[in-house]
């Protein structure tokens, strides 16, 4: 019952903090954000599972219910988790109350309905990654669009309105093509499945009893419900060129709302591409393998490229996430223990990553009022805490080693230079970890042109040192990083247990 | 247990029908206490009254439904009169939609009609409606049918010209009753003629005498046509929509709810019924093929229906046109019906998401209530910033216009989801698909109304004067009715559903 209280919790904080009032709602909604986190902790700590949950391994804090009966196919409450979906609550709880935290200085109006929002876009979360049941995660997964719409449109950069309908737009009609997508794999699947939970679907799957549907027959439907799902979720992740939702959303948005954004919401992109596209029909992605990987190179190296070509900080970071979340894809299509496990690691990497600069890019932007790379130089002087966390953030991200970010990308390598799935998968790993090289290139430009340097800044505001909640999430972000970059096996040694299922046939 | 009883002597048959009684009885009761004290009559009381006798009925009629009064397992549909009353598990589920849609209506006038005259009216020409849509439930034979339905629509007509120094409200009540009456015409012509060649009213017995076979076939066809035709009348489908719009607008927005949930669910039930029970698919002649006009009718109905409401610029027409819509999803109940198809979970998901549309629609045109009693205005502009005022009405509000849409984790989402499921399981996927992508569509228009509260600012300074209480608690009840419908759709749908088999 854990994860329901912890939902339940979440839900109910959120209530509670959008009727307080605004003098305390955000250190309110810090204080009650803390009970997922010890919840998310406590069920690390008591973790005990094996195995993947759709392939027949145990499910740890497992509850199933049925929740309602339609035509024969019973629609369950079944959630739990295991070695993939864990990492993800762990990070998504420790991120929404760091977010939290850095929201107490740029947002200064209606504060108690954007916490209870952000407090209600985490509680769905929670739900996207611990739901079993198509349905019911079908039901968290769309609900997180409706807080994301509202944190962009209310308290979103001038631009905003445009920015939260295209986002709203982009991925609620991706959600319709990979409804539609999955639905018909469960009409094709006819009667050999009596509900919707996706252990069952995928095993049905995997057993071969997919048969046809509309005219359509078994490896038509099941190609073309590949596609529907891949484009639906590549569209959250975002891949190039289903990306350009994305630099709007990020730009317009405030900085609390793209730490999650970056953070937490693109990993349900790459968590439901590996949970339905490569556990459940790993015959057609390994048949699709050159386009998918094609796909994740030009990502990272068009992602790469865009961020190179901005002026605006903020931008330089977003357009760096469709970078690092190409490594993601690779490591998927990769199909091995590595590549796999790898992106794994990566999404909780990379949530710590980007989170942690976009946050200093916001601490500059609270002191500077500006993220133009042109306005401002050298001012490291002026703010060296944030600046040297900046500098610290901006080489995980590059991949030092010691940092999760080197982990995660190092085992993607691994992965998919040893994959087998397609003889020319070396050659589009060599291609991918050029991208390296152009990160490296953006974010030493970007640094070397506003950190350091003679100070000088167009502006009027005085550049100081920046309070300490500000800096603070910084910090445990940064530590964070550290310590998964040092002890990857906090979280790779179950990553890995329940990705190994999903290679060797899952055990049927 | 209660149904028990009912069918031992002490307890007659016709105590099946006590919620429709109730119903009435509060009608007369509202009058008796306007002749009482003619002068100087409470508004609270009047309100309290209303909306105790309706959710009075809506509890007989769960209780029953629950007992099984009526149902499969406890002795089958109760039939009353000759036959030409039935109490079912269908007629309680729709009784369900009218008594709860009523409570809230009732509830929702006593601050819309805080100064107005002819208060004890109102509310007893709710209730006398009321008692006519539960009675189109109940109705088995042609007669009673017609007879009802007039006796839902002409309340109805007073009600939309209730606001009577106002232009708009006496205009769209003309319009309202004229267009009312002549399809009313329409389907009176339509029974005489089935029964021209069936010679029966009684439904059961046009079913039995067509299965015997006629000669008459064309004329069966243009009778058939013609009840169709008072049917999407009542339901505002298209081609009979036209009244809809002019009518929901003029209308007192509590009116404009009343009609566009519960009269619109009620001409739902009269037509799942009689095409039913009457026209079966396995008796009807071949050359009355009414499936395929509702296949073509649903289709047109939803898609003219958004693309109509897409348009608007005023936020009582858009929601006009999005029932309009709306009724096109439920068509889908009689448009995927097969001969020996899952016609129960087909029709019964029509009759859920009637009920979830029930809460979601009646909370929508309440909420517009309020914006009118406020004295806001009408188009999107005037919305801007609402919610800036009143945040907690605007989340009911944008939880209607989401679950409208169809989007979780709102009722709306659920409902739709069964619909188009049961209609892909029928085999009518591409019914399913032009029902998905009009409802994607849908949430532009509805994200309008979201986006002008939420994120446009106020374009002049607003200020609101009062909170009603009653608008409050009925928008309040309408959108708990709407989020809860969600975890507890299960005992909805399949109450629905198999309350619907029983039909087959």
């Amino acid at each position: 019952m854990i994860i329901e209280a912890l939902i339940a919790v979440t839900f109910l904080a959120a209530l509670v903090v959008f009727v307080a009032p605004d003098e305390y709602a955000g250190r309110l909604a810090a204080a009650l954000s803390a009970l997922p986190i010890l919840g998310s902790l406590w069920m690390w700590a008591q973790y005990d599972a094996s195995g993947n949950a759709l392939l027949g391994g145990s499910i740890a804090f497992e509850t199933d219910v049925v929740w309602l009966t339609l035509g024969g196919l019973d629609l369950h409450w079944f959630v739990g988790v295991d070695g993939i979906s864990l990492p993800l609550v762990v990070l998504t709880t420790i991120l929404t109350t760091l977010a939290i935290i850095s929201a107490w200085t740029p947002i200064a109006e209606r504060q108690s309905q954007f916490y209870g929002l952000m407090l209600f876009m985490e509680a769905n979360l929670l739900g996207v990654f611990t739901a079993l049941d198509f349905f019911a995660w079908f039901v968290f997964w769309e609900a997180v669009l409706v807080p994301m719409y509202f944190l962009i449109g209310v308290w979103g950069g001038p631009n905003r309105r445009y920015a939260a309908i295209k986002f709203f737009v982009y991925t609620n009609i991706a959600s319709l093509v990979m409804f539609i997508g999955f639905i018909a794999l469960v009409f094709g699947l006819g009667d050999s499945v009596s509900s919707m939970r996706l252990p069952e679907i995928a095993q049905a799957l995997r057993a071969g009893e997919l048969g046809g549907f509309a005219g359509l027959d078994t490896a038509t439907l099941k190609t073309v419900a590949f596609v529907a799902t891949f484009l639906g979720f590549a569209v959250k992740v975002p891949v190039a060129p289903l990306h350009t939702w994305l630099p709007d959303a990020h730009v317009e948005a405030p900085t609390p709302v793209s730490v999650m954004l970056a953070g937490v919401l693109l990993k349900m992109g790459t968590y439901a591409l590996l949970r339905f596209n490569f556990t459940m029909m790993p015959d057609v992605a390994t048949a699709l393998v050159v386009p998918i990987a094609g796909i994740a190179v030009i990502s990272v190296i068009y992602g790469a490229m865009l961020a190179l070509a901005q002026e605006d900080l903020k931008r330089i970071v977003a357009y760096s996430s469709v970078s690092s979340m190409g490594y993601v894809i690779l490591g998927l299509v990769a199909y091995t223990t590595y590549g796999v496990g790898g992106a794994t690691f990566q999404m909780i990497a990379h949530g710590l990553i980007s989170g942690l600069m976009f946050m200093a890019v916001g601490v500059i932007y609270n002191t500077t009022h500006t993220r133009m790379v042109g306005d401002m130089s050298g001012i490291a002087d002026r703010m060296p805490v944030t600046a040297g966390i900046f500098v610290a953030g901006a080489f995980g991200y590059m991949g030092l080693p010691l940092m999760a970010g080197f982990a995660g990308e190092f085992f993607i390598f691994k992965g998919s230079f040893e994959s087998t799935v397609h003889a020319g998968m070396p050659l589009f790993t060599a291609a991918a970890m050029f991208g390296i090289v152009i990160v490296a290139g953006y974010l030493l430009f970007a640094m070397q042109r506003t950190l350091f340097g003679p100070f000088s800044f167009d502006g009027e505001y005085e550049i100081t040192n920046a309070p300490f909640h500000d800096v603070a999430p910084l910090a445990v972000l940064l530590l964070l990083t550290i310590v998964l970059g040092v002890a990857p096996d906090l979280f790779f040694g179950m990553i890995q247990d329940a990705v190994n299922p999903i290679l060797n046939g899952g055990g049927l | 247990m209660f149904d028990v009883a009912l069918q031992s002597e002490p307890v007659a048959a016709w105590t099946a029908m006590l919620p429709a009684i109730l119903l009435g009885l509060t009608g007369l009761v509202l009058l008796g206490i306007d002749t009482l004290y003619p002068e100087e009559t409470s508004n609270t009381l009047l309100a309290a009254v209303s909306a105790a006798g309706s959710l009075l009925a809506f509890a007989v009629a769960a209780w029953f439904l629950v007992a099984g009064t009526g149902q499969e397992h406890t002795g089958g549909a109760i039939s009353l009169f000759g036959d030409t009353m039935v109490v079912d598990g269908m007629s309680l589920f729709f009784t369900l939609i009218f008594t709860v849609v009523t409570a809230m209506v009732a509830v929702a006038a006593y601050d819309y009609l805080a100064d107005h005259a002819h208060r004890a009216e109102f509310y007893s020409l709710v209730l006398f409606a009321a008692t006519g849509m539960t009675l189109m439930s109940m109705a088995n034979s042609l007669a009673t049918i017609f007879i009802s339905l007039e006796l839902a629509s002409l309340p109805s007509y007073a009600l939309v010209a209730f606001l009577k120094k106002n232009r708009g409200s006496v205009e769209s009540g003309l319009k309202y009753f004229l267009i009312g009456s002549v399809s009313s015409g329409v389907m009176l012509f339509g029974i005489s003629l089935v029964y021209a060649t069936t010679g029966s009213l009684i439904l059961g017995d046009v079913a039995s005498a067509l299965g015997e076979g006629t000669e008459m076939v064309g004329v069966l066809g243009v009778g058939v046509l013609m009840i169709a035709g008072g049917v999407a009348y009542k339901t505002a489908s298209v081609p009979f929509h036209f009244w809809a719009p002019e009518a929901y607008e003029g209308a007192p927005a509590p009116i404009s709810a009343f009609l566009s949930s519960a009269s619109k669910a009620a001409g739902f039930a009269v037509g799942f019924r009689i095409f039913v029970e009457a026209f079966p698919l396995g008796a009807i002649p071949a050359g009355v093929d009414w499936v395929l006009a509702f296949q073509v009718l649903a289709v047109v109905t939803m898609t003219l229906g958004n693309f109509a409401a897409a348009t608007q610029e005023n936020v009582k027409r858009m929601l006009a046109y999005s029932s309009i819509g709306h009724a096109g999803y439920a068509l889908i109940g009689l448009a995927a019906l097969t001969a020996g198809g899952p016609n129960g979970d087909v029709l019964g998901a029509s009759m859920a998401h009637l009920l979830v549309y029930g809460f979601m629609n009646t909370g929508a045109f309440l909420f517009i209530a309020m914006v009118e009693h406020w004295g806001v205005g009408r188009t999107f502009e005037d919305y801007n910033g609402l919610a800036s005022v009143a945040p907690i009405a605007a989340v009911a509000m944008t939880v209607f216009m989401f679950s409208l849409a169809g989007l979780p984790p709102f009722g709306g989402f659920l409902s739709k989801y069964a619909l188009f499921f049961s209609a892909i399981e029928a085999g009518f996927w591409w019914l399913a698909a032009v029902g998905a992508i009009n409802s994607a569509l849908s949430l532009f228009y509805y994200s309008r109304v979201v986006k002008a509260m939420w994120i446009e600012s106020p374009a002049k300074d607003l200020e609101i004067e009062s909170r009603p209480v009653g608008l409050y608690a009925a928008v309040l009840f309408a959108g708990l009715g709407t989020l809860l419908l969600l975890p507890g759709f299960g005992p909805v749908i399949e109450t629905a559903q198999s309350v619907a088999a029983a039909l087959f």
